[in-house]
């Protein structure tokens, strides 16, 4: 069984958006995922960590932490906020649910999590924070099949 | 993040290029908002074929012009025949009231 494991901690920036999804991209790619792999991982980490910017800690400083582990070929993704939590996990992961929609949210980042990754589970407690779990297992494809 | 703006007859031609996050969506919103309200066009039509990367706040930016070409009487319209943005577009909903065509020549021919 091969292991890895990596951890990343930044402040609650929008700046860091773009780098957060891009390190763990490349942590990724140890696993020789396809282009569309990548997209997938780069975009559901987008949406973990704008959240938690947008949502947890609205706008203000916080820290945001990312774990990624790799268990053969599974790749295991959690996205830890401090802020301030959800009320109701099954509302908020509603397709179009948002409590934002006067910042031009579209209730989209969950099921797009959700469709691109394996699985997704969301623990959160109000006041204390929300965690983002996500798996994705890279298929290994053959050339030809790429 | 880079922005293109043009006008052709009544129509605002903004063509995106890189990534569109949350990040760069911000500032892309002011400069089309800041153009496109004092402009005397009233449609817009959305070039996405240069876009690296697009989340859900694509959805949002896009969402949100839609409006202020409504609220002109006019319509948005979107380019784009990358297939991960289009299903993004498609999983928002946005395509059922947004046209979609592959590129822009073929956007502005049927405007
Ligand atoms: N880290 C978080 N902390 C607190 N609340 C959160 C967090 N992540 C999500 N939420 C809540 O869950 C809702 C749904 O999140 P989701 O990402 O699906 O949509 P959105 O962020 O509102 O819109 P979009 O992602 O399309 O821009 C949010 O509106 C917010 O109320
Ligand atoms: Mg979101």
């Amino acid at each position: 069984m091969d292991k890895n494991y990596m951890k990343l901690e930044f402040l609650s920036k929008s700046a860091n958006e773009s780098f957060a999804r891009v390190v763990v991209a490349a942590f990724a790619s140890q696993l020789d995922p396809t282009l569309e792999e990548l997209s997938d991982i780069k975009t559901a980490v987008s949406e973990a960590v704008t959240n938690a910017i947008i949502h947890g800690y609205e706008y203000g400083e916080g820290v945001i932490i990312i774990e990624a582990f790799i268990v053969d070929n599974l790749i295991n993704i959690t996205i830890r906020d401090s802020g301030k939590g959800i009320k109701n996990i099954e509302e908020a992961m509603e397709p179009f649910y948002t409590s934002k929609p006067d910042l031009e949210r579209s209730g989209m980042g969950f099921t797009v999590m959700e469709t691109f990754m394996d699985s997704l589970v969301v623990e959160s407690s109000e006041g204390k924070g929300t965690v983002v779990r996500m798996t994705k297992e890279i298929k290994n494809l053959s050339d030809e099949e790429r | 993040m880079f922005l293109e703006m043009e006008e052709l007859e009544n129509n605002l031609i903004v063509k995106l290029k890189g990534e569109l996050d949350h990040h760069s969506s911000e500032d892309i919103r002011k400069k089309i908002d800041a153009y496109f309200s004092t402009s005397s066009t009233s449609n817009i039509v959305m070039d996405l074929n240069e876009l690296t990367f697009m989340d859900s706040s694509g959805v949002g930016l896009i969402m949100g012009r839609y409006r202020s070409a409504q609220e002109k009487n006019g319509y948005l319209i979107i380019a784009c025949d990358k297939e991960r943005i289009v299903r993004i577009l498609d999983m928002s909903g946005l395509l059922k009231i947004i046209k979609l065509y592959p590129n822009l020549d073929t956007a502005i021919r049927n405007i």
